[in-house]
């Protein structure tokens, strides 16, 4: 037996969903993602008990006497908007409507792109040749301006929103998932499954995507923010999800124009957006480590 | 040709060019530094060859790449020890910025790819002029015939028009020309040699080594080679240094290595090295029936060009070959890379469309559905080259192993796990340990399970594509030998695909010698290997280097004719090869009428 093999025993099992959990706790920066991403969902999701204030409630007490909204402070912790809400009641609410449109538009995204991606790598040919030439001219065509015309002809709502950004979002996970399929195609322990006789299903089940799953969690997390952000863009246009709703979007939007009196109404969803999108990389970049065989112990 | 008691530097009061003492080189790993290279000392005198020996983890390359001041930075820096050049400039721990002076002028290496080596979008004239102009040898003006010249001095055929060539326009073996003319551009005082002939076919092996031998008698340079192969270390050799995991193991003149190695290992190693011509006997197959039975196999892939992307012509890769391999027999294929021996392999595996016939025990597979296909593929499986890349790396051992037999639908639940238990045991491994992932094993290891795999099936033939290639040679042996018992004990028969004819001395029953898509020499081992009626076999077997610094191998033979190229444009066939039969079971083709390419 080499050195290579007398190693921690236990160290090659296959894991279980709580090992992987303990190794990413472990890693302060995964850590770090995780905590934010259950605070946030957290949030949204038990909402209706946390939030101090009702989130539509224009108060009389939540502007000054001149009628500005307030600046943070022991009553409203983040302050108020220009109607007197209260922002962090808002924000948690936002979490809602930012994380549904987070994971539903970009869980299509993702299914959409990686199995556009993995027909078009693994087979090749002409019905490879047709799908990777859709998805280039879906990616020369401006994601905004498609976007702005698909929200403009369907009345906006959150799962329209949904749809609008997966149908932009699977574009360059089709891209990533195709270049890495096409070489896993040629390697040669697939060769190997095909003079074996397995059948295509099993050879892209069980042996190309189990080595996809790894760019498909990267480009997925990574995507989740994107999606966020594009709502968020949308919401700005006026196209994204139809206030009173709130989404960590459209309250930028709402309040931009007070930016400079006001800044906090613009600061805290920013932030709010910027520690999402960035909990979703760590954790994405921890788990695709965290995953590889070949990488289990490295930190 | 020079014996290596003809090598310059011999005889003479040895002048050491560089000296090596106490090297100990470390490598960061998850569980802390590990040494590579502990306490090496040697000393390199000048105008003499030395050869760093041993297998795969010795830690020679570091070595090397340590004189070079290449080692992978940050993880791998020397920890001791020092690297002293003739006029005791000290290596170790010099700055990146010092080295570069030294690097070209002084010390300059060659590595195994030459095609990596190179820049693929620049012309070979002016990678050639850069290196004279980086280091100031000549002046602007002076570089493009400097470059000629050095190119001539590396023998390089039409060197003029090899100057506006890119390297793909190059065969293999021109490009480790170019990268030797590259390495001796500013006349060093050391060449470094990595495994510079591991990548190449056996015939250009010996014309390289021959160049770099012609190259040192000229200009007096002083060789450091590093290789595994102790048949290259018994022709270039002076002096060996011998190393296992890192630490010396023994260091001897060549001869007396050779004649009487003084520590266990390097016995070891060069009783492990295959020889041609010593090989065991083999007891004789059942010949009465054949279980594979190829009749005119042809395999040709179309080359698309133009505007309309039609096919503009075909790579002829395997035209009209026949052969048969009966139940318990061994038959090989060799050739020189891209000969067409690995696609004959493919095609029995239905891997490459083909046209011909193929018969597995008695099925003919021609015409066959992939559904068709499925029971027949159960009598021929397939191991490959490289098991690193055969074996999918996220997935145990064990459960890759069962594939096959959950493929084929014949076994499942424990069964399965114990077929799977029994197949590893078979293969020499332990059931314990199928739930580990590929990268936990050593090579010779991988290989057993891609074996214990191709096994599971019980196939009655084996397609063994290079299969011990990549394997050093004690554990290549105990490769074979497994293959060997496994061939008693169920009566496999195996079609042997390699390059290496020490190994294929070794195991075949027959072979089959093939150039350019055809068979121009087929007959028993006897007869193609000790007494071969073919130039191209003469020729091949003329360039294998011998594990005996005693012998003076006489040089290459010329090639006959052109190198020829499998590809036709389309409606264009090569001539066919008429083999006649010159003694029984010993065919060989006719003289080749001279043809243009």
């Amino acid at each position: 037996m080499t050195e290579a093999t007398a190693e921690a025993p236990a160290a090659g099992r296959p894991r279980g969903t709580g090992a992987v959990l303990r190794d990413l706790l472990r890693r302060p920066r995964s850590a770090f993602g995780l905590i934010v991403i259950v605070l946030m969902v957290g949030a949204a999701v038990f909402a209706p008990w946390i939030m101090p204030y009702d989130p539509n409630d224009q108060m009389f007490d939540g502007l000054s006497l001149e009628g500005a909204p307030l600046p943070p402070s022991g009553q409203f912790w983040l302050g108020t908007d220009l109607l007197g809400r209260d922002l962090f009641s808002r924000l948690i609410l936002g979490a809602q409507t930012s994380l549904i449109i987070g994971v539903l538009a970009n869980g299509i995204a993702v299914v959409v792109g990686a199995t556009v991606g993995i027909t078009a790598g693994y087979f090749g040919g002409w019905i490879g040749g047709i799908l990777m030439r859709f998805t280039d001219l879906m990616m020369a065509f401006p994601a905004l301006l498609l976007a702005i015309v698909l929200a403009a002809i369907f009345k906006p709502s959150l799962l329209i929103v949904a749809m609008v950004i997966a149908m932009v979002n699977w574009v360059q996970m089709a891209r990533v998932i195709y270049t890495e399929t096409r070489s896993l195609a040629q390697r040669e322990f697939i060769e190997v499954q095909r003079a074996m006789g397995s059948s295509t299903l099993r050879i892209l089940g069980r042996h190309i995507l189990p080595h996809l799953v790894y760019s498909i969690i990267v480009f997925g997390t990574l995507g989740i923010s994107t999606t966020v952000l594009l709502e968020a863009t949308l919401s700005y246009l006026g196209v994204g999800v139809q206030p009173p709703t709130p989404s960590w979007g459209n309250i930028i939007f709402e309040n931009q124009t007070y930016f400079a009196n006001a800044p906090w109404l613009v600061f805290f969803p920013g932030l709010a957006i910027v520690l999402l999108a960035l909990a979703f990389n760590l954790l994405g970049d921890a788990l695709r480590d965290t995953l590889d065989p070949r990488l289990k112990g490295r930190h | 040709m020079t014996a290596p008691a003809e090598n310059p530097g011999r005889g003479d009061a040895p002048r050491p060019v560089l000296t090596v003492e106490g090297l100990t080189i470390q490598v960061a790993t998850p569980d802390g530094a590990k040494p590579v290279v502990e306490d090496l000392g040697f000393t390199l005198n000048r105008g003499e060859t030395l050869c760093l020996a041993g297998e795969s983890g010795s830690g020679k390359s570091m070595t090397a790449l340590a004189i070079m001041g290449l080692l992978p930075q940050p993880m791998a820096r020397i920890t001791r020890g020092s690297i002293r050049l003739a006029d005791g400039t000290e290596l170790a721990g010099r700055s990146e910025r010092e080295f570069r002076d030294i690097r070209a002028n002084r010390i300059s290496m060659i590595f195994q790819e030459p095609m990596t080596s190179l820049n693929p979008v620049m012309t070979i004239g002016r990678q050639l002029t850069e290196v004279l102009l980086e280091h100031d040898a000549c002046t602007r003006a002076e570089a493009p015939g400097r470059a000629l010249d050095l190119l001539r001095d590396v023998q390089i055929t039409d060197a003029e028009r090899r100057l506006t060539q890119y390297p793909h326009e190059l065969s293999g073996g021109m490009r480790q020309r170019v990268m030797i003319a590259i390495a001796l551009a500013c006349n060093p005082e050391i060449l470094i040699a990595d495994e510079p002939t591991t990548a190449l076919d056996v015939t250009v092996q010996a014309e390289v080594l021959e160049l770099i031998r012609a190259l040192q008698r000229e200009h007096g340079t002083t060789v450091l080679m590093i290789t595994h192969d102790m048949g290259v270390v018994a022709e270039m050799a002076s002096r060996v240094v011998v190393m296992r995991n890192g630490r010396q193991e023994e260091a001897a003149p060549v001869r007396a290595l050779f004649a009487e190695p003084r520590t266990p290992y390097a016995r070891e190693l060069l009783d492990a090295v295959p020889r041609l011509g010593r090989a065991p006997d083999r007891p004789a197959p059942d010949r009465t029936r054949d279980v594979v039975d190829v009749a005119d196999l042809t395999v040709r892939f179309p080359m698309r060009g133009g505007v309309l992307n039609r096919v503009k012509a075909q790579v002829h890769a395997v035209e009209g070959v026949s052969f048969r391999v009966a139940p318990g027999e061994t038959l090989a294929l060799v050739g020189e890379s891209g000969c067409g021996k690995s696609t004959i392999g493919k095609a029995l595996l239905g891997l490459v469309p083909w046209q011909g016939s193929i018969r597995i025990d008695g099925q003919q597979m021609a015409g066959l559905s992939p559904k068709g296909l499925k029971p027949i593929r159960r009598n021929i499986q397939m191991v490959f080259q490289d098991p690193g890349a055969s074996l999918d790396a996220r997935m145990t051992v064990g459960r890759q192993v069962a594939e096959p037999l959950q493929v084929h639908d014949l076994a499942r639940g424990s069964e399965l796990q114990d077929r799977v238990a029994w197949l590893f045991r078979r293969v020499g491994l332990t059931p314990d340990q199928m739930d580990r992932y590929p990268h936990e094993f050593s090579g010779g290891q991988r290989q057993r399970i891609c074996i214990a795999r191709a096994l599971a099936l019980r196939p009655k033939v084996i397609v063994a594509d290079e299969s011990v290639s990549a394997l050093d040679v004690s554990v290549q042996a105990q490769v074979l030998d497994l293959m060997r018992e496994l061939q008693q004990e169920e009566g496999l028969a195996y079609l042997f695909i390699s390059h290496d004819m020490a190994v294929i001395d070794q195991v075949a029953d027959r072979v089959a010698v093939m150039n350019l898509g055809q068979i121009v020499e087929t007959g028993s081992r006897e007869q193609v290997l000790r007494d071969p009626a073919h130039a191209y076999t003469r020729r091949l077997l003329s360039a294998v280097p011998v594990p005996d610094p005693e012998h003076v191998r006489p040089p290459v033979l010329p090639r006959e004719g052109g190198v020829g190229s499998p590809v036709w444009p389309l409606g264009q066939a090569p001539e066919r090869q008429d083999l006649h039969e010159i003694a029984p079971g010993h065919w060989v083709a006719r003289p080749r009428r001279t043809r243009a390419a």
